[in-house]
């Protein structure tokens, strides 16, 4: 097939041939870019926690700490949690991740720093390693001699210090690169700023929040504190016995105090898909601009066909007269129309990066990989096909005798 | 001749049905995306208090230790309680107040179970210095503030829900379990964003029960906010919020009436920390700071970063809609290529015929315009069934309707400009022969 008479009735229309160019190199930009950011949030919400997501149910309680002792209130309601079926671990914390509350503190590995080594969520609370399914990779759980009591540790002129800490595998090879975290000593939580033993390492646990940014994401430490009384459950069961058991245990917190209010209650993963809305929105919102932007582009290109097909009808008719078959004239067509998409596309993929760029520089977001590049242009080919076949089918219907009608 | 376009305009319309059918759709898809975006980029980013923004300021300080200090940093976002209660006894300003979020329970006297609420703990000044409309009563005074007295001021909903919506003033309240004497219920009220603490939701109500700041700590009611602690906070029984805890957690705005009064209150603020300084309370150089109202929403990008993104996706679409008309209007107007050469025979001249055509393609943006009005309500509506706090807030208001007509002709008379360029270089003698 010669490119050359292609070409040259491209240069007699320069006007239109641009048009086409310019209107698939944007539908390939924005397109490359809508599909990265779709991407990218699904990745987003499919981070692993480290937790057994399906397994675990968290309730906020209010009214919890008011009386006398609000530490062996909280005893009372975790041994009657405990006793529920189906409850294999409860834990009074002070949030699950997700939740709306952050607890974070700066860490130091030692006592003489000026600027922190990173900042980490903290989670407080009896047992959190099994309510929570942690995985330990390293080292042990905490043991009864570890913990130390909320109420005990928060009061005026206390001596109980925090000896032991569980950390994550990301925050022990940031702050300990290439060795093993076990028995080192960090900086943190003890009012006397005497140090923390690191025990145990798991595999993951997500920070509570954003915090950090990313990069940080993967940095949290657990303290060994007992009958925390900030009025926040988390259970652990059989994925199946969620309802049933979630039921129960509203009824036990509720009948224990008739100043008590539930704020919340959830499944974990109810908690997760909440958190995740937004993300959802946009990717949904971007799924659908791209199927809207895609059609108003093949439209478009169809619309400006047609009438280029129809302004042409005199050369069609040469070549028909002159031994082009049908075929020849829909190839003709066909390939002019990809000639048009390939520039579109080549020009598109720079745009793509252009936007991507713009796009890093305002918001939280990645360089474009290169994958992302075939699938626009992919796309843009395929569409530009699907628009010029109706308008190409038609200039075949054209008859020779058109050229030798008036001139 | 304007009627006259109008006219040949209808007329084509009638008879290339599908080409401006294509291009009508196109502009509306283009245009409800746009005007959708842009509505909820407008009720996110206004003025929360239009009337008094610009006298309204939030002083920054920065008591934090060295360790962890960047030289050109940001001081910190919130004040400690002593840094606060001095500024307050101050009194520099021409009103100020300290004001922290909070979460009680409330129940009205003999009711039902208690239920929680979101509460401001805060300072006498705080509902003159932000004009709060007061439906019955009125805010609590000085005296109140320094005697811990047990009043509230609580919203509109709130009195609705516990006494019924009428008026409510002398009333008994139950805060927490403490009796609190109601003094004054607000009217509708809903600054958006809620600028005055953007520690917990930005954009949500305001808060159910104000109640005076001292008296709120002495009951230790509950908090709600930022905490943020650089030392020990065990040695006081009140803990991280007591007077002299090395923890910021506190709001303060001030009101300034003019401009010598902003510049010497940022005198006042350097001249205090300098203090400190000295006094061994701050170990930071000085780094103070005066924002006003539209320049703290800014510096904690109060727009979330997603809505800008839609914005700008949304805008993105608006081109690829405004570059495909272009394509169609050209299809439309050169198929007219004898009638063109018609009425350049009869004596149109070039601009004539440009100006026709961009009539031509103005009139296809109105009705682009009604269509893409009517895809903007469903896109907003869509917005509003979303569970985000501000969505209720959402709606297309007279400027919105006004500005989508605008975007629709604009839109579309530019891309109306190369094909209708292209039109008043047809050559007339060339059409007429190839009849």
């Amino acid at each position: 097939m010669e490119i050359y008479p292609i070409l040259a009735s491209l240069k007699r229309n320069k006007i239109q041939a641009l048009l086409i160019v310019l209107e698939i190199a944007l539908g390939c930009a924005i397109v490359s870019n809508a599909v990265f950011m779709i991407g990218q949030r699904m990745e987003r919400m499919n981070r692993p926690t480290g937790m057994a997501n399906e397994e675990i149910i968290r309730i906020n309680v209010g009214g919890l700490a008011e009386g006398s002792n609000p530490g062996s209130v909280v005893r009372q309601d975790l041994a009657n949690l405990r006793s529920i079926p189906g409850v294999k671990a409860a834990t009074s914390l002070n949030h699950v991740p997700m939740d709306g509350a952050s607890w974070d503190s700066s860490i130091n590995i030692s006592n003489d720093q000026t600027t922190p080594s990173l900042s980490a969520g903290v989670y407080l609370g009896e047992d959190i390693v099994n309510t929570l399914g942690l995985n330990i990779a390293e080292g042990r759980n905490f043991i009864a001699e570890d913990y130390v009591d909320w109420e005990g540790f928060n009061a005026q002129a206390t001596d109980l210090r925090i000896s032991s800490v569980i950390i994550t595998r990301e925050m022990a090879q940031r702050l300990f690169p290439g060795e093993s975290a076990i028995g080192k000593q960090i900086y943190s939580w003890n009012p006397d700023n005497s140090p923390h033993r690191v025990v145990g390492v798991v595999e993951r646990l997500i920070r509570p929040n954003d915090n950090g940014g990313s990069s940080a994401v993967g940095y949290s430490m657990l303290l060994p504190m007992k009958d925390v009384t900030m009025g926040r459950f988390a259970l652990r069961t059989d994925p199946g016995r969620r309802k049933e058991v979630e039921q129960a245990a509203i009824a036990l917190l509720e009948s224990a105090s008739s100043r008590r209010i539930i704020l919340q209650h959830a499944s974990f993963s109810d908690v997760m898909r909440d958190y995740y809305r937004k993300d959802r929105s946009m990717a949904w919102l971007l799924g659908v601009l791209m199927i809207l932007l895609l059609t108003v582009t093949s439209l478009g290109i169809f619309g400006l066909v047609s009438f280029w097909v129809s302004q042409r009808t005199k050369q069609i008719g040469i070549r028909r007269a002159l031994g082009a078959t049908r075929m020849q004239v829909l190839r003709y067509f066909q390939l002019e129309n990809f000639i048009l998409a390939t520039f579109g596309i080549v020009v598109g993929m720079i745009g793509a990066y252009g936007i991507n760029l713009l796009l890093m520089n305002h918001y939280e977001l990645e360089r474009l990989p290169m994958l992302y590049l075939p699938f626009g242009a992919i796309t843009l080919w395929i569409i530009g096909q699907l628009a010029v076949y109706s308008p190409a089918r038609r200039a075949t219907l054209v008859s020779p005798a058109v050229a030798t009608q008036s001139i | 001749m304007f009627r006259y376009y109008l006219s040949l305009a209808l007329r084509s319309f009638r008879r290339n049905k599908p080409l401006v059918g294509l291009m009508i759709l196109a502009i509306s898809l283009g245009i409800g995306g746009s005007m959708t975006a842009l509505t909820i980029f407008t009720v996110l980013s206004g003025d929360p208090i239009p009337q008094k923004s610009d006298r309204l300021f939030y002083p920054q300080l920065d008591p934090r230790p060295m360790n962890g200090y960047v030289p050109g940093g940001d001081p910190e976002d919130q004040m400690t309680r002593f840094d606060v209660e001095m500024l307050l006894r101050d009194r520099r300003g021409d009103r100020q107040a300290i004001m922290v979020g909070g979460s009680v329970s409330v129940e009205s006297k003999g009711g039902d179970r208690p239920f929680i609420v979101t509460a401001r703990y805060t300072t006498a000044d705080f509902f003159a210095m932000f004009n709060t409309p007061f439906r019955h009563g009125a805010g609590w005074a000085i005296d109140d503030d320094e005697g811990r007295a047990q009043v509230a001021v609580i919203s509109k909903t709130l009195n609705d829900k516990l006494f019924g919506g009428g008026n409510s003033v002398g009333k008994t309240l139950l805060v927490s379990d403490q009796s609190f004497r109601v003094l004054g219920v607000l009217d509708e009220w809903r600054p958006l964003p809620k600028f005055y603490d953007l520690t917990n939701d930005r954009f949500s109500e305001v808060e159910q029960v104000f109640i005076p700041f001292w008296t709120s700590q002495s009951l230790t009611l509950g908090i709600k906010g930022n905490m943020s602690c650089w030392g020990d906070v065990r040695s006081d029984p009140e803990g991280s919020r007591a007077v002299n805890a090395p923890c910021s957690w506190l709001q303060y705005w001030v009101e300034l009436d003019s401009l010598e009064k902003v510049e010497s209150y940022k005198q006042y603020l350097t001249s205090y920390s300098e203090q400190q300084h000295r006094a061994g309370r701050f170990e930071r150089p000085t780094n103070v700071r005066l924002n006003g109202v539209m320049e703290w929403l800014d510096r904690k990008g109060v727009v979330p970063s997603d809505v800008r993104l839609q914005l700008w996706v949304a805008f993105g679409f608006l081109l690829v809609c405004l570059l495909n008309t272009v394509g169609l209007l050209m299809a439309t107007f050169m198929r007219r290529s004898s009638e063109i050469g018609v009425r350049r025979a009869l004596g149109a001249s070039r601009g004539a015929i440009f100006t026709q055509f961009l009539i031509e393609a103005g009139a296809i943006g109105l009705i682009g315009g009604f269509a893409g009005l009517i895809l903007a309500q469903f896109g907003v509506w869509i917005v509003r069934q979303q569970a985000d706090s501000y969505a209720s807030e959402v709606h297309l208001g007279a400027s919105m309707l006004l500005t989508t007509f605008l975007l629709a002709i604009s839109v579309s008379v530019i891309a109306g400009l190369l094909p209708a360029w292209r039109a008043m270089q047809v050559s007339p003698s060339l059409q007429l022969k190839m009849q």
